[in-house]
């Protein structure tokens, strides 16, 4: 580190003149600043003049090229409107190039229109209005010390007359009643929404319902699904029929439960799965079922890579292995995905042996006490 | 108190107009300028404000893309609500666009769609309003960097620099409900994950999860509640901070670069009005031209493409927008560390990258001035820029930060670079694990290094001049290059920087020998003081420059043959060129 | 006013030109005709030829394929980290083997994770051969027809009706992996899950039945043949529709909007602000010369 050494004002040069007590500057100060100044200000130049100053030829072809642009941002309005009014949208756009031409071309003649006045103001101030350099003074940012002094003397002057000072007992009851209207501007928004409650630990899959493919709603049979199948399914009772008699759901409740009971099935060669303790009996001939709500923040997730069984979700790359009870291999997430125990019912269709043991989704404070055990 | 006396009137362009404002018959603009002065009587500010005198440089600019993009936002976003309704009422989609025809989705998204598809312009609106809201923030960051680069953050701006970062904040906020608004798939998992982030909060995460969203997730009360956020709540406060802003500007008038004729004690530029009237105004026209036509040729956020929102479906590439890419990114490269204390559980995977980093940074952010004006002990105001030089540790530590900043927000992205240049999306992660903590401290040293040895160059050129290019053959055989004198003002303008000062802490007793109050916080001090400033080269003495100088004069006399000091450009062909001589086109 | 391009179907009518349409069906009918007629072979061929297919299969197979897959097909049991080298072709079917093939995937230039699409070693006659034989092993999925994967025979409304249903299957089973637009994503270690743009229909349908390597099946089991179908609907009607606003950039989503609003928006607005704030040409002339 020689370099500091070449520095032509080094911090150790004798000059300082260190005071004891305060903090000091060890070339003395910064009033000292200005007057170490090596080169003297040689002022503000001399004004020179553009070509639009001292030809008029010049001074009239640029405002003959300003004009030009305003006329031209004219134009480009009238082509807007026309465009506005012959190019379709709604049921049968017109197209140009592939794009939507509407979009397109008011999006292009607005544009020129605004930037051919941008440019004609800009194009005018730089070549015809007067361009000479000024000076203004500043004025420091504090009030002159008088008035500083006035000010301070009035404040203090009112403070006084009310007495705030003098009696503690009004003032500590005003700050006390003051702050207590906190409380009902805090209450009042208690109504935003209900208490949690155990909603979290819940979904809507009970024993015996189905599993059924989201989007259509048809029930899986264990023989419709090859070694390397991914289905994303839904509980049956998202696809309410008469016949199979669950209740019609509705707006956010409905919404609700869909965040909730979203799953992914996958089978695999059933030697390839690693058991869990206590969920032997939870998968169907290598058939498995995992909650598709991720356990970070709550993206649904099914990248599922079924040469590896591994489960990625596309929000924060957080990497499940289905294989391994859907540990977590990679990325931010703490949890495995909770599983959903499958069995078969008679007519050999895919259901639920019973809930979740665990809320699925992002953690929350009070989630370990929600858990049950199998 | 603008010194008018060197503008002659008589010399300007014609075409400008040049009726002094005292005319004795008062034209049109005269007569209704004392008509609203009787009412108002805002002569009296105005007359210093008309031709209040603002310095150019392109830099002062960036600022102003912001103002005006916020404009157009404005504009674009009352267009929005003609035709948006914030609803999250569920009904099927019977609108124009085929590939939705039949399919369930709430009011809200249906409105976008029905102002996308079927209403003029209106898809041109929503994407004008998306890239204006991108280019507000990017502009507001810029602008940002290049307050701090050049010290205009120092007293007694700071606490315009804290209003600023105020509006950085709110106008994240302000993106991430606008973003949240259409109700498409995109949108919805990125509340989705912001529920994720509400509920990882501790004790209290669940309950602000179901007030935020009137009961479980999604619900249907977020919609309304973020659209009132958004079009009313943070457009009022970032209408008042801008005004504040702006306020605070004026009072304070603008920053300068040194130079010539321009000290601590004047601000030297062109009048409001007409110039900077124009410039300024000329510039929302281009804002406002450049945000449309991007409107009309680039496709942003086509919730089309996404469908309504569906808490089962994901898409690959679920990105925030840009501004929100580095806690994103911050959240992809965090491990999954969770920890259960008496059965409650704590979420640092969540915490961490989400509720802990990213306030954490904005306060730093704004104790930037204060820590800065603490280390210095300066009292003193401060209108003259700094380059980013002269300032090496204060430009490094901005540098560092970009740093950290840019490599959490290419995280953000580490699928899609993934994808682009086919590279595996574990290796990035685990690099930017590392990368995070080690990219900002090797970003400081460098910078740090860079920006001493461009200081040691300025030095060079002051004391032997600039290089020529010219090489010389001395009577021995040996080359040398010869340099030459810079113009005075060049130099001038190279000097015109205050020199470091280095604290040093008092002794820790008074006379009496009695251990002072203060004396740690002092031995800190001085200590951060050394460590900031102690590097720095300081520029060159009078007696430093006037040994050089009579040494280089007195050689270049000797090369040259000339039988009189060389001066600035006389030993080079560097002439400049003027337009008269030499004309840029035919005229 | 029919100053563009523009048709009255309503399915029909986000074509881009009335050239470009035809262009497209000629080609459409062609690859179509051409595949059928060399794909097919219960159609027009013989069943003595049909078995002289598979040993025409089996000899190309045994020349390109078997280093990998075994002799018989049956494949090799080496295991590296997270694949298998050369997995079994017993039952893959000859659609397995079209898709692998006719896009290139197969035969690989080198042992690796996943087969980038590369241009098609074999022609049609010889595909044919490869997928008989390998079909031959054990039964699995037969090479779709076009019937299967195209929805020319619905009515208007059972057409529009099977696009909106493909959309929301395509957005439930396929975006996590290949994006809302088609445009693919990352998986983990390296891999991807392509671009579907320029994808031929036949082989999205039998990349769906098939599972071709990282990519999960969705067997007719799964997913029903109806809405393999839709999904394709779905994508050829993206295809044929404009970009309402504009260019897509990539349709990659938020991060390359981020970099257009960085290098055009605040690049382009920072060139205007150099612009505004330079100095102008100076004249050596002054005011009172030219006066």
């Amino acid at each position: 580190m020689s370099d500091e050494h070449m520095s032509p004002h080094d911090p150790d040069a004798p000059e300082s003149t260190p005071s004891a007590g305060a903090l000091v500057a060890r070339d003395g100060g910064h009033a000292a600043a200005h007057h170490a100044d090596p080169i003297a200000d040689p002022g503000l130049g001399e004004h020179t003049w553009r070509p639009t100053d001292v030809d008029p030829k010049a001074e009239k072809r640029a405002e003959r090229q300003v004009a030009a642009m305003f006329a031209l941002s004219m134009v480009c309005v009238l082509l807007f409107l026309v465009a506005y009014f012959t190019l379709d949208v709604g049921d049968d756009w017109t197209t140009f190039a592939g794009l939507g031409a509407s979009t397109l071309a008011l999006g292009v003649t607005l544009g020129m229109a605004l930037l051919l006045i941008g440019l004609g103001i800009i194009h005018w101030a730089r070549k015809l209005m007067a361009d000479v350099e000024m000076t203004e003074m500043r004025h420091p940012a504090a009030s002159p010390e008088e008035d500083r002094a006035g000010t301070i003397a009035a404040l203090n002057a009112g403070l006084d007359e009310s007495g705030i000072g003098r009696r503690p007992l009004v003032r500590n009851t005003l700050l006390g009643s003051v702050a207590f209207l906190g409380l009902p501007a805090v209450v009042l928004l208690r109504d935003l929404g209900p208490l949690p409650g155990d909603k979290l630990a819940h979904t809507i899959w009970e024993k015996g319902m189905r599993v059924v493919r989201d989007v259509v709603g048809t029930p899986i049979k264990v023989t419709d699904m090859e070694i390397g199948d991914l289905v994303n399914a839904a509980p049956e009772a998202m696809f309410p029929s008469e016949e199979n008699g669950y209740p019609e759901l509705h707006g956010a409740e409905e919404q609700a439960e869909k965040a909730k009971g979203a799953v992914i099935v996958v089978r695999m060669e059933p030697e390839n799965i690693i058991p869990v303790e206590g969920r032997e009996d939870w998968s169907i001939d290598g058939i498995i079922c995992y909650s598709k709500i991720c356990t970070h923040v709550g993206c649904p997730i099914s990248l599922y890579e079924r040469t590896t069984h591994h489960v990625l979700c596309p929000c924060h790359q957080s990497t499940f292995d289905l294989a391994d009870g859907a540990k977590v291999v990679f990325g931010p997430a703490a949890r495995p995905l909770p599983q959903l125990p499958l069995s078969v019912d008679d007519e050999g269709y895919l259901v639920a042996q019973d809930d979740f043991y665990e809320p699925i989704g992002a953690s929350y404070w009070e989630r370990e006490k929600e858990s049950r055990q199998p | 108190m603008s010194t008018d006396a060197r503008l002659d009137t008589s010399k300007v362009a014609r075409t400008n107009g040049s009726t002094p404002a005292t005319a004795s018959k008062p034209n049109r603009a005269g007569s209704l300028a004392n008509w609203a002065d009787e009412r108002l009587g805002l002569g009296t500010a105005m007359k210093k404000n008309l031709r209040k005198v603002f310095p150019d440089h392109w830099s002062f600019m960036l600022g102003e893309i912001a103002l005006w993009s916020f404009v157009v936002l404005l504009l674009t976003g009352v267009f929005l609500t003609l035709w948006y309704n914030p609803s999250m009422g569920h009904i099927t989609y019977e609108g124009s666009y085929d590939q939705l025809r039949g399919v369930g989705m709430s009011e809200a998204m249906a409105s976008t769609l029905h102002l996308s598809f079927d209403v003029r312009g209106g898809l041109l609106m929503r994407q004008m309003h998306h890239w204006a809201a991108m280019i507000f923030i990017a502009s507001m960051l810029v602008h940002l960097l290049r307050v701090y680069f050049t010290g205009a953050h120092r007293k007694p701006r700071e606490l315009n620099w804290v209003i600023g970062c105020l509006l950085l904040l709110l106008g994240t906020l302000e993106g991430f409900t606008g973003y949240s608004l259409p109700d498409d798939l995109l949108s919805g998992t990125g509340i989705r994950a912001a529920d994720g982030f509400l509920k990882a909060t501790p004790v209290a995460g669940s309950y602000m999860s179901f007030f935020l969203f009137g009961g479980e997730f999604p619900g249907e009360s977020v919609i309304p509640r973020l659209y009132i956020v958004h079009v009313l709540l943070i457009p009022g406060l970032l209408l008042g901070l801008i005004a504040a802003h702006m306020m605070l500007l004026v009072y304070h008038k603008h920053t300068q670069w040194p130079g010539p004729g321009r000290t601590e004690q004047n601000v030297v530029g062109f009048p409001m009005l007409p110039v900077y009237a124009a410039k300024a105004g000329g510039f929302f026209f281009i804002v406002f031209g450049v945000v449309a036509i991007m409107g009309g040729l680039l496709t942003i956020n086509p919730v089309w493409k996404f469908g309504p929102y569906d808490p089962t479906k994901v898409t690959a590439g679920s990105q925030p927008d840009w501004y929100m890419g580095w806690p994103d990114g911050l959240l992809r490269i965090m491990p999954g560390w969770e920890s259960v204390i008496f059965g409650y559980t704590i979420s640092w995977n969540v915490m961490v990258p989400i509720l802990i980093v990213p306030p954490l940074m904005l306060v730093i952010l704004m104790l930037l001035p204060f820590i800065e004006g603490w280390i210095t002990g300066d009292k003193r105001e401060h209108h003259l820029l700094q380059r980013p030089r002269n300032a090496p540790t204060r430009t490094a530590v901005m540098v560092a930060l970009m740093t950290f900043y840019g490599l959490a927000w290419a995280a953000g992205g580490n699928d899609i670079i993934a994808i682009k240049l086919e590279s595996d999306i574990n290796n990035i992660t685990y690099f930017m694990r590392v990368a995070i903590f080690l990219g900002p401290l090797l970003a400081f040293w460098i910078t740090r290094r860079w920006c001493i040895s461009l200081q040691r160059h300025d030095n060079e050129t002051l004391l032997h001049g600039y290089e020529t290019g010219i090489i010389m053959r001395d009577p021995q055989g040996g080359y040398s290059e010869r340099h030459a004198p810079i113009d005075g003002r060049r130099a001038y303008t190279l000097t015109a920087r205050d020199r470091d000062h280095v604290l040093t802490a008092g002794e820790d007793t008074d006379e009496a020998g009695v251990a002072k109050p203060n004396s740690r916080t002092e031995r800190v001090r001085a200590k951060l003081s050394a460590w900031a400033f102690g590097h720095n080269v300081q520029k060159p003495t009078a007696a430093e420059l006037e040994a050089a100088h009579h040494h280089e004069s007195h050689e270049a006399e000797l090369q040259s043959g000339l039988d009189h000091p060389a001066e600035g450009r006389a030993m080079d062909d560097h002439q400049l060129r003027t337009v008269d001589e030499a004309p840029l086109r035919e005229r | 006013m029919r100053l563009l391009n523009r048709t009255a179907g309503r399915l029909s009518r986000h074509r881009r030109g009335p050239l470009a349409g035809l262009v497209v069906l000629l080609l459409g009918l062609l690859l179509t005709g051409g595949l059928y007629t060399a794909l097919s072979p219960a159609q027009a061929e013989t069943q003595a030829s049909e078995t002289e297919q598979v040993a025409e299969g089996k000899k190309l197979f045994l020349a390109s394929c078997a280093f990998c897959h075994g002799k018989n097909g049956e494949g090799i049991a080496t295991v590296r980290e997270g694949y298998q080298v050369g997995p079994s072709l017993v039952g893959v079917g000859a659609a397995a083997v079209h898709f692998q093939v006719d896009t290139g995937r197969m035969p690989m230039a080198n042992s690796a994770q996943q087969a980038p699409k590369k241009p098609v070693v074999f022609n049609d006659e010889e595909i044919a051969a490869l997928a008989a034989y390998v079909a031959s092993l054990g039964p699995g999925p037969a090479i779709p027809d076009e019937q299967d994967y195209s929805i020319e025979g619905l009515s208007e409304e059972e057409r529009e009706e099977a696009i909106a249903r493909g959309g929301q299957i395509f957005l439930t089973n396929c975006t996590a992996c290949h994006n809302f637009n088609g445009a693919g994503g990352a998986l983990p270690r390296g891999g991807y899950a392509p671009s579907l743009d320029g994808v031929e229909p036949v082989h999205i349908y039998e990349a769906m039945l098939t599972g071709p390597q990282q990519m999960p099946n969705f067997s007719n089991g799964n997913l029903g043949p109806e809405e393999k179908r839709d999904v394709i609907a779905y994508l050829e009607s993206l295809k044929a529709a404009p970009e309402y606003g504009g260019f897509a950039l990539g349709g990659l989503g938020p991060v390359s909007e981020g970099l257009f609003a960085w290098i055009v928006g605040i690049g382009g607005l920072v060139v205007a602000a150099v612009w505004i704030a330079s100095h102008t040409t100076r004249s050596t002339r002054s005011k009172a010369d030219a006066s």
